[in-house]
Formats: C-alpha cells, sequence, structure tokens
C-alpha cells in the first residue's frame, strides 16, 4: 500500500468538498433574497411565543406582515403597548395606546348546570358540543372540558367546579381561548375592569331557572341600581358597558341569581370562581 | 432499460418493498412528522423532491468521478457530502424562483439533509446497477413510498388522539405498535414478486 493510495481519495473528497462549498457560496450570493432589513428587528421585539392571537400564524408571519403594512403595529395583543412602542420607533410611526385586555369566561353554571346526559366520549369541548351541543341542559353554558385550556399558551386557564376560569395574572389577552371555546362564551374585557356579568344565557328567566342554578333571568335589577347607567339587559340578558362603568360594585350585591362578579369576589375564594352564595 | 421495466421497479418500491414498512428507512422523520396528515403531506414533498433530484446527482458523481478512479468504496461518504450540498442549493433556488414551493415546505427541506432515507436510495441504486432513468425512477417512487406511509400513518394517528387506550400505551408507546400492525399490513405486498 503506497501513501498515494490514501492521499488521491483524501485529496478527492477534499475536493469535492471545496467544489461544494464554492458553489453555495456563488450560489448564496446570485439567489440572496433581500430581506428588509426591519422584519428581524420587529420579530426580535415580538414575545415569541407564537400564540396566533394576532391572526397570523406565528410571530414570524405577525413581524413580515407589520413591515409590509398589512398589520397594525399594536397587532400583538401579548406584547401589550411595551412592544407596540417598540415596533412602532422601528418603523417610525407613533402607536396610540391600546387597552389591555384579558379572557373571562362569561358563565357561572358548571357543576350548577343541569346535565341532560351523561357524556363520555372524548375529553374535548368541541366533540363534546358536537353531540346536541353539550351535556348541560342550557344551550349557552360552558362545558368544561378544557378545549381553551389546552388552548392557552400561557397555562392561564383551569376548570374549577366545572367551568372554566382564567387566572388574570397569568392571562395575556392574545385572545386564543376566545377563538377555541365552541361555545363561544369567553370574552375579552378591558384588564382592570372588575366586574363581569358570568352568564351568556338568552333563555326567558322561566327557562334558565330550569336548566341552571345559576344564570341570568333577566330581572333588570342590576339596570335599576346601576346609577352610571351602564348595564342594560336585552334579550333576557344582562350586559356591562366597560367604557360606562365605574366599579362601584352595586350590581355585585344586587343580583339576585349572584352571577354578577367582581375581581374582590373572585380573589377572596381564592382567585379560583367559587359558587357561594347560590342556593 | 424498458418502460415496462421501469414500471415496475417503481411499483416494487412504492409497494412491495417500502421503504418505511419494509426496509425500516427513514423511521425519524416518520415517526417525529406525522401528526397532522398536512405536515405528513409537507414532508413527503420535501423528500419526494429531495430524493429525486438526489438519485440523478449521486448517480452522475458515482459514475463520472467515483467508478473512473476506482474509489467505489468512497460511495457513502461523498454521497453524504453531495447531498448535503444539493439540499442547500436547491433552498437557496426555491427561496429565489418558487418562493411559494419553499414556505409550503418550509422547515422540512432543510430537516432531511441528513434522512437515511435519502441516502439509502441513492445506494441501492447504485447497488442494484440501475442506469440513469432506472436511478431516477427508484428514487421518485422510494419517496413515493415514503409519502404514502407517512400520509396514511398521519391518518391513523388522528385517531389515536381520541382512543382511550391503556394508561401505559398512552402517546408514543402505541404509536409504535400502531406503526408495527401497518407495517405488517404492508408486508402483505410481500406476497407480490413481479
Amino acid at each position: 500500500m503506497t501513501a498515494s493510495a490514501i492521499l488521491i481519495p483524501a485529496a478527492i473528497l477534499a475536493g469535492l468538498g471545496v467544489f461544494f462549498g464554492i458553489l453555495l457560496a456563488i450560489a448564496a450570493k446570485v439567489f440572496a433574497v433581500k430581506v428588509d432589513e426591519r422584519v428581524p428587528k420587529v420579530r426580535e421585539c415580538l414575545p415569541g411565543a407564537n400564540c396566533g392571537g394576532c391572526g397570523y400564524s406565528g410571530c414570524d408571519a405577525l413581524a413580515a406582515a407589520i413591515v409590509k403594512g398589512e398589520a397594525p403595529c399594536s397587532a400583538c395583543t401579548v406584547g401589550g403597548n411595551a412592544v407596540a412602542k417598540q415596533i412602532g420607533d422601528i418603523m417610525g410611526v407613533a402607536v396610540a395606546k391600546k387597552q389591555r385586555m384579558r379572557a373571562q369566561v362569561m358563565c357561572s353554571g358548571g357543576d350548577l348546570a343541569i346535565k341532560k346526559y351523561i357524556y363520555e366520549g372524548a375529553p374535548d369541548c368541541i366533540a363534546a358540543a358536537k353531540l346536541g351541543g353539550g351535556d348541560k341542559l342550557c344551550p349557552y353554558g360552558c362545558i368544561g372540558l378544557g378545549t381553551c385550556a389546552a388552548t392557552c399558551p400561557f397555562g392561564a386557564i383551569s376548570i374549577v367546579n366545572g367551568v372554566a376560569a382564567v387566572d388574570y395574572r397569568k392571562c395575556e389577552g392574545c385572545g386564543a381561548c376566545v377563538a377555541a371555546c365552541p361555545k363561544k362564551i369567553i370574552k375579552l374585557i378591558p384588564f382592570e375592569s372588575a366586574h363581569w356579568v358570568g352568564c351568556m344565557s338568552k333563555d326567558k328567566g322561566a327557562s334558565v331557572v330550569k336548566e341552571c342554578r345559576a344564570g341570568c333571568i333577566g330581572c333588570k335589577q342590576c339596570e335599576r341600581v346601576c346609577e352610571a347607567g351602564a348595564i342594560t339587559v336585552t334579550d333576557g340578558l344582562a350586559s356591562i358597558d366597560y367604557a360606562k362603568c365605574v366599579d362601584c360594585g352595586k350590581c355585585v350585591e344586587k343580583c339576585p341569581r349572584h352571577i354578577i362578579w367582581s375581581a374582590k369576589r373572585q380573589e377572596g375564594g381564592g382567585l379560583v370562581i367559587t359558587h357561594t352564595g347560590v342556593k | 432499460m424498458s418502460f415496462g421495466q421501469v414500471l415496475l421497479l417503481m411499483f416494487t418500491a412504492i409497494l412491495v418493498e417500502n421503504f418505511i414498512f419494509s426496509k425500516f428507512y427513514g423511521c425519524c422523520p416518520f415517526l417525529g412528522v406525522s401528526d397532522k396528515p398536512d405536515t405528513a403531506l409537507g414532508m413527503g414533498l420535501a423528500v419526494t423532491f429531495v430524493m429525486t433530484l438526489s438519485g440523478a446527482v449521486t448517480w452522475a458523481v458515482y459514475h463520472f468521478l467515483l467508478a473512473p478512479l476506482h474509489l467505489e468504496y468512497l460511495k457513502t461518504v461523498a454521497f453524504i457530502l453531495v447531498i448535503a450540498a444539493l439540499v442547500q442549493f436547491i433552498e437557496m433556488f426555491l427561496k429565489r424562483f418558487i418562493p411559494a414551493l419553499y414556505s409550503a415546505l418550509g422547515i422540512y427541506l432543510p430537516l432531511i439533509t441528513t434522512n437515511c432515507a435519502v441516502l439509502s436510495a441513492a445506494l441501492l441504486a447504485i447497488q442494484n446497477d440501475l442506469p440513469f432513468v432506472g436511478a431516477v425512477a427508484f428514487g421518485f417512487a422510494s419517496a413515493l413510498g415514503f409519502t404514502l406511509a407517512i400520509v396514511v400513518f398521519a391518518g391513523v394517528r388522528g385517531r389515536l388522539e381520541f382512543s382511550d387506550p391503556p394508561r401505559a400505551f398512552r402517546g408514543f408507546p402505541i404509536t409504535l405498535i400502531a406503526a408495527g400492525l401497518l407495517a405488517m399490513a404492508f408486508a402483505g405486498f410481500a406476497g407480490v414478486r413481479l
């Protein structure tokens, strides 16, 4: 065996490597695609959770859309005002301050809601909703199988007493759960607002009483007691106008069904929705 | 190589000697990206693309460079180099000229640089002394077999997600068992000798 028996194959292989290396280097120059330098900069500002709350497939897609001008600088709900301002600086536009939002499950039913059948299928709200709209008599109520909890990229949702409860300290207001809920009972409300109506039922009072021990019967007592005129009852369901609400809490005391919630009451129950007080 | 022979070769590569179910090549992407049918199809497309091209390029490298110099034993190392460079090149080319295909293949294109299925398709074509047309057809058909396997399995996994196996089997174990059952089903084709 001579030295050339080793050297020649080694040289050929090395030559092949160098040849391909040069080819790739040339190709990289020839085929270079101009990427707007602002895209990676914007991408760096974004949180990178890829939650999809903005409506784009992920943070990369949103960064590209912002630079293209298809999305506003404040499109990222998770990043909030801080991120919107950073992106605004890169893009050279002033960004209007955006209100921070949090998700709230508008249902107080859960174990208090009457069931119409026993569900034993896949543990998933979307699957359960296909079977006669879920196992609750109330067609509006939370199914409580936790599709929102599985969707939440921040682990802010858990199922407590059969209802999904959002831990607002973890909630970033991305809205992923709002889109995931088959019953459409999760709403984004202003982060600071302390009160919400924990029911979505538009049924008449008499049928609500049959369906659930914690449903809005549309008695209008909250509407009358509200001095700010923030509560209106339409289609047998109370709703709060957050632009007018002053967080006085009088509706919470007045509601005979105890379905108007306040953050204070939620804190008192260890931050999770408790159903104390409902007869 | 006649047209009939090429067809026979392709049929054998897709069903009888399916890369995944009878040779167990490319099991990593097979298990890794078969969660959803559309990502599985994306992976299958990327593999088809690379395998067909690498079949052609490695054949040329072997017959015009290695064989004349009597360096046949270098083919494994040389092919790895060729395939890796080829994938890089294809990626740049697609990004520049066919961005739609580039974003459709996405992350899967660079992932298959070191896929053993791609390498083995090139090596087997040389081992079986296939002519150029045969080597390209073999690469293409093997990749089609891979795509078939991964898409079918993605469908199976979709059903597994909503099944209720015993606790010990949940997740990966039941996936492996399902893959084994599917391989047994494909073993039925082994009886077809053409």
